[in-house]
This record gives structure tokens, C-alpha cells and sequence, in this order.
């Protein structure tokens, strides 16, 4: 008898770790607060701005965070500067060319030096990073933030998970083809990107 | 015509002056949107919305004062009214 049970028992454990699969995050935020901030800080002018129409999806699995992977999309066309012109200029072709390259696009490919404490991970991430059709490697720092069971507080009547990254990556223009002729004391050569967007896991 | 140019002149410097500092003296460029932070009491992330407005940047003070300039500068070109006192002196010699 104790042995059918200790059997059992441990036939449902294997069971349950068998089945704790990734859980898959969708980044699209009904609540539009989802951003990505970019900055540029040239010696004779700092230009700031940020896009919303952040979308994606992450596998996220809160017993291996290190196993996570997915892809994060920012539409161009959702990058806003306060200044009308300026943001003329950064959709047209010579800058981003939103008319003809529509998303940019981060694919995480795996995460290193990963620490987790409590329900907050901290890693460095790799994967690639494609703007304006020109797709690199890029490495940098981010955090999740695994909110069990926290969706219902967000959303009404919905179950679920949330997960919030913070990333922050700092590109070169000329890399992506970004305008490559201006002037770097007017239009800084680093950009400065933060992402912070939260995903949600609803319970099926 | 000259005096009247000349007063518009003077007119263009203090209302692009004027709505610069009324709108707080921004020294970047023009904006007709600002950023409103708003925290996300959940996740704590600070969401980015726009609000829609003018503030004046340093771009309008300047093409305030260069507008100004020029109309000041084309007001040289007309003639000042003739004082009919030194017509007439000028006449006699």
C-alpha cells in the first residue's frame, strides 16, 4: 500500500514537471503603456522621444528563466518626437524610412549571467536587433519581473500572469544606416534605448 | 508707410518675445506635443501619452526677431514724409 502511494505520488510530480512548459506572454498592451524610449545626446542637441505600439510575444518559464526567448516589435510609425518637423524628418527616408521598413524589431536569442532573487530576474540578454532592414547582434542588461497572478489587477475579469522587461541597449546610427551623414555634434552617434513593457500570460 | 512698418516691426519682437516667455522661455525647438508620465501602479511602468499644445522654442523667438528685422530693414526703402518747412529752404538755395 505505502508503495502504490509513494509511487503515485511521485508518478504526479514527474507529471508536473513534464508539463511546466514555458508560458507564452503576448506584449501587446491593451492599456498602451507599453514604450520604448530613445535618446540621443549630441554636444549641441540632446533629442529625446518614445514609441508605443510595442507588440510581441516572450516564453517566459519562471522555473528556468534562462530559457527564455522571444520577440519584441516596436512600430516605427509609433516613434514621436515633441516637434513636428524633427519628427517629419525621422520617419522620412534619409532616417528611419518608416514608409518602407514598418517595424523594428528585437528576437532574444538567450540570456547569460542570469540571477534571479525572488520574482525578479536580472540577465544579459542576446539576440538580434534589425532597423531600418540592417540586422545586428546586440547584448544588453535586462530584467524580468515574473507578477503571478497579478493580470486581474490590470485587466478586470481576467487570470493570469504578467511579465515586465526593462532592457536598455545602447546602438550606434551609423550601424543601422541611420542617416550615416549627420553631423555626430548635432546628431548624436549612440542612441540610448529603454525598453519597459509589461506582457500578459491569461490563464486558459 | 515707413513709420507703419516700422511700428509692425516693433510689434512682431514683443508678441514673439511675449509668447516665449509667457510659455515658460523653452530653450530646445518648437513642440506641439508634450510628454505626460503616467505610472502603471502594477507593473510600475511609466507610461508615455501626448498632449497636444504650442510651446514656443528658441526656433520661433528667432524667426520672430529675423522676421522683425527684415521688416524693419524694408522700411528703409521707403521714403520719409518730407518736412515742407526744409523743402521750401532747400527750394530757395
Amino acid at each position: 500500500m505505502k508503495i502504490k502511494l509513494i509511487a503515485s505520488l511521485l508518478l504526479t510530480a514527474f507529471a508536473g514537471v513534464a508539463s511546466a512548459a514555458p508560458q507564452s506572454f503576448d506584449f501587446k498592451d491593451p492599456k498602451g503603456v507599453n514604450n520604448a524610449v530613445f535618446k540621443l545626446d549630441a554636444p549641441l542637441e540632446a533629442i529625446n522621444g518614445s514609441a508605443n505600439g510595442v507588440s510581441g510575444t516572450v516564453a517566459f518559464d519562471p522555473a528556468n528563466p534562462a530559457a527564455t526567448k522571444g520577440k519584441i516589435v516596436v512600430a516605427a510609425e509609433s516613434l514621436t518626437v515633441p516637434n513636428p518637423m524633427m519628427k517629419e524628418h525621422m520617419h522620412g527616408g534619409q532616417w528611419l524610412d518608416v514608409a518602407n521598413n514598418k517595424e523594428i524589431i528585437f528576437e532574444a536569442r538567450e540570456l547569460k549571467d542570469v540571477k534571479t532573487v525572488g520574482d525578479k530576474t536580472s540577465a544579459n540578454v542576446t539576440g538580434t536587433l534589425t532597423i531600418k532592414g540592417v540586422t545586428k547582434e546586440v547584448t544588453a542588461p535586462v530584467t524580468l519581473t515574473y507578477l503571478k497572478g497579478k493580470l486581474g489587477q490590470r485587466v478586470p475579469k481576467m487570470e493570469g500572469d504578467l511579465l515586465v522587461i526593462r532592457a536598455t541597449f545602447i546602438i550606434k546610427r551609423t550601424d543601422y544606416g541611420i542617416n550615416p551623414g549627420a553631423p555626430a555634434e548635432k546628431v548624436s552617434n549612440e542612441i540610448e534605448l529603454t525598453l519597459s513593457i509589461a506582457g500578459a500570460s491569461p490563464q486558459k | 508707410m515707413k513709420r507703419g512698418i516700422q511700428i509692425l516691426a516693433g510689434a512682431v519682437v514683443v508678441v514673439a518675445l511675449a509668447a516665449w516667455l509667457t510659455t515658460g522661455a523653452h530653450r530646445g525647438w518648437t513642440k506641439t506635443q508634450i510628454e505626460v508620465k503616467t505610472l502603471d501602479e502594477v507593473t510600475g511602468i511609466e507610461g508615455i501619452t501626448y498632449q497636444k499644445g504650442f510651446w514656443p522654442g528658441v526656433d520661433f523667438l528667432g524667426a520672430g526677431l529675423i522676421g522683425a528685422g527684415v521688416l524693419a530693414g524694408v522700411s528703409f526703402l521707403f521714403r520719409s514724409k518730407s518736412n515742407p518747412q526744409h523743402q521750401q529752404q532747400t527750394n530757395k538755395l
